[in-house]
């Protein structure tokens, strides 16, 4: 008897369980299912008086790569694309040495250099940007084609500030293989480019995806730098302003389409790196 | 005796080679050649035969000198003043516009001062770096030991001092592109850096004028921080911890045993973080419009009637509810995944005793798994909690800060500090009141952060390798 309302009651909990993730669950895919219909859409305009579209059509995706009169989407994706391979490179470079160092090297600078990360994190993030386009202006990058160079140099300066996640990677590499490697006559550069980097590829990926998806997704920092010149603005500055109110009327689908353009290559990044962000997370947090 | 006192001295110098040089160690023993170095930088090195070595420093010390006479000097006697010549207007006959000629302008002479400043720290820390080369270079050599050549110590770049060559181009640019604009920035909490009363071009310190006016609660400006300033700790607090806790029950609940496909709901959860955050943001924008999908849906649900909209971003109520609630959208995902693994760590014996104590599942979470929780994830909650203070993107992009109840003011109701420095500066041009927002804002968060930070477990038990 009583097992059998144990059961009864493991079943209700279940079905109550399931039903309460089935219903979030779909407020989470919601939004993401909406802006996919949308970008196929036929009827024009932001505000529709019907929630799911009437027709479907493919026009927003050939519009947003041959209408470039007034917003060059092809042109931004090149820009972001040759701005993202270059500063994704050097940040790479930045992190996994900066981190190899704090992590396998004792030197003096060592802590200091730790405290100093910390607190730069606590200033708010732009809160020095108006003073970098003041410094970029004042060396001449604030122009023309040397705007990307700017926002590469942007993107990437502060990146070694970032070190912590893989920094927790690099420390969970037994210290014994260096000394190994150390008592064989290897260099301390073989061994970061020839034991560390190879035995750490899972966090290398990690790092150099993150620093390339960083151009696709900041707008704040490019809308800053680049003002108004439009021939160097990056995809994230060309979808905001496709909702701006003058554009929104004739843009708002291909808004979309663009969005989900983006959204597909950084999704699935997104789907195979998560367990090294979860990974780097939990690594800082276990102590 | 003179052989006699000369392995002595080989000796002394043996030993003092076990201890690292030190710059008054150079400066207090010395040799002649060592302390010279110090008004001529490589004398050392290039005496005992590092004669590339020394050349460099050499190079370095002309350079600096080179540069402090032409623009040095120049620089850092203007960063007092700040400039005093007013721009002169010109007509162009060619091109039909005034142009503006000579003058100072205050923003550029303030930069070249704090710049010169900062090279000449880096110089100083040079200076001692050739000290102690020179110091160590004597040291080797009385001792009789080998000196090492040029291409030696190329060599040990590469090897035992690999982190100078790895961290020498992260350091250059995070001085140039990070502190150097963090400098600037506090300095101009100091000036009258405005466009009030016209202080764009030329502008003068001021002092401590600035942070007076802030904290003056009569006029606007001391009203409206204070407002901002309580909503952005309302605003930390429940964007933490409502993240916190719904992730936490969401990730406990897929866990759990009886939990049928566990990867499809994740995936579903996680798929909504890999859309980039501006565009879900922008998305959920103009969704939550008066004319947007949602108000839609319920007008053709019969929800609410036609024409009617709820005031999703025009109460100012209703707003912060939003923002709050949007944020769970946008954050739960990244709490459910970071917790997960946590989760997973609690021991299970601990659940097992309590089962068989005749304990709840709600009685095991607030007894367990909470307690676990809020002891392992302390740091976390302490980084989230700063990073949701500075959450920009999720009010710029979402609200804008509207919306504007007081046309006085220049915040809106839901701006935090972060969305009110970037208005002062950007869009008001009030560059000094900005600058000392954002210094306010770090104040608050270093005093929080850094002694919760460094008495946490996991900073204190860092370093052993």
């Amino acid at each position: 008897m009583t097992l059998r309302s144990a059961k009864a009651a493991r079943l209700r909990n279940n079905i109550i369980v399931h039903t309460v993730l089935a219903i979030l669950a779909f407020i989470w895919v919601f939004p993401v299912l909406w802006v996919i219909m949308t970008s196929f859409r036929a009827e024009k305009g932001s505000y529709v008086s019907t929630f799911f579209p009437q027709s479907f059509t493919l026009d927003n995706y050939i519009k947003l790569f041959t209408d470039t009169t007034i917003l060059n989407f092809p042109k931004m994706f090149m820009n972001t694309l040759i701005i993202a391979i270059f500063s994704c490179l050097l940040s790479a470079f930045y992190v996994l040495s900066a981190a190899y160092c704090l992590s396998r090297m004792k030197f003096r600078m060592r802590k200091p250099y730790m405290n100093m990360a910390m607190v730069l994190g606590l200033f708010p993030g732009f809160m020095s940007m108006v003073a970098v386009y003041f410094i970029l202006k004042a060396v001449g990058l604030s122009e023309g084609s040397l705007i990307r160079v700017a926002l590469i140099l942007c993107y990437s300066g502060g990146a070694a500030l970032g070190f912590q996640i893989s920094k927790g990677f690099f420390d969970t590499i037994p210290y014994s293989i260096d000394e190994a490697a150390l008592i064989d006559g290897c260099t301390r550069w073989q061994i970061f480019t020839r034991i560390t980097l190879p035995l750490s590829k899972p966090i290398v990926i990690y790092t150099v995806l993150t620093a390339f998806i960083g151009p696709w997704v900041d707008f704040i920092f490019a809308k800053v730098i680049c003002r108004a010149n439009a021939d160097q603005y990056t995809v994230a500055i060309g979808l905001w302003r496709m909702l701006e109110k003058e554009y929104i009327d004739n843009w708002y689908t291909s808004f979309a389409a663009g969005a989900v353009l983006i959204s597909i290559p950084i999704a699935i990044l997104f789907l195979k790196l998560q367990k090294y962000y979860v990974d780097g997370m939990t690594g800082a947090v276990k102590g | 005796m003179t052989t006699k006192s000369l392995s002595q001295r080989a000796l002394l110098a043996q030993q003092e080679l076990l201890e690292p040089c030190t710059c008054l160690g150079a400066l207090r023993n010395g040799g002649m050649e060592t302390k010279l170095s110090a008004v001529v930088m490589g004398l050392g090195n290039l005496v005992h035969r590092q004669y590339i070595k020394g050349l460099l420093f050499l190079a370095i010390e002309v350079a600096y000198v080179l540069f402090m006479i032409f623009f040095g000097f120049h620089n850092l006697y203007m960063l007092g003043s700040l400039g005093t010549e007013v721009q002169t207007e010109v007509w162009s006959e060619e091109l039909q516009v005034y142009l503006y000629e000579g003058g100072d302008q205050s923003i550029l002479l303030l930069l070249y001062g704090i710049a010169t400043i900062l090279v000449t720290l880096v110089m100083f820390w040079i200076w001692r770096g050739t000290l102690k080369s020179a110091y160590r270079v004597e040291l080797l050599h009385t001792a009789g030991k080998k000196v090492n050549t040029f291409v030696d110590d190329l060599k040990g770049l590469l090897d035992e001092n690999l982190y100078r060559l790895l961290m020498a181009p992260p350091m250059f640019f995070i001085t140039a592109l990070t502190i150097l604009p963090l400098i600037f920035m506090i300095c101009m909490a100091f000036t009258n850096y405005s466009k009030i009363d016209n202080h764009l071009v030329l502008f003068d310190w001021v002092g401590l004028e600035n942070f007076a006016s802030l904290f003056d609660n009569s006029s606007i400006l001391g009203s409206t921080f204070w407002s901002v300033l309580v909503w952005t700790l309302i605003w930390a607090f429940f964007a933490t911890f409502t993240n916190y806790f719904f992730g936490m029950i969401l990730a406990i609940v897929i866990n759990r045993k009886d939990t049928k496909i566990k990867g499809f709901w994740r995936f579903c959860f996680v798929i909504s973080c890999a859309v980039p955050m501006f565009v879900s943001l922008l998305i959920m924008r103009t969704m939550l419009q008066p004319e947007g999908a949602v108000n839609v849906l319920l007008r053709n649900l019969g929800l609410i009637e036609q024409g009617a909209s709820l005031p999703f971003f025009t109460d100012p109520l209703w707003a912060k509810v939003t923002v709050i609630v949007i944020n769970i959208w946008v954050g739960v995902p990244y709490t459910l995944l970071q917790l997960t693994g946590v989760l997973q760590n609690i021991p299970g014996e601990l659940y097992e005793a309590a089962m068989v104590d005749g304990a709840n599942p709600v009685q095991s979470f607030f007894y367990i798994t909470l307690p676990y929780m809020l002891y392992v994830t302390t740091p976390y909650l302490i980084s989230t909690f700063t990073g949701n203070v500075n959450n920009f993107n999720v009010i710029y992009l979402l609200s804008g800060g509207d919306p504007v109840t007081n046309l006085a003011s220049t915040a809106g109701s839901t701006d935090l500090l972060v969305t009110w420095l970037y208005k002062l500066t950007i869009d008001r041009q009030y560059y000094n009141v900005g600058a000392v927002v954002g210094i306010l804002t770090f104040i608050i968060l270093a005093i929080g952060s850094l002694i919760t930070y460094r008495n946490s477990k996991s900073y204190k038990e860092e370093g052993g390798f």
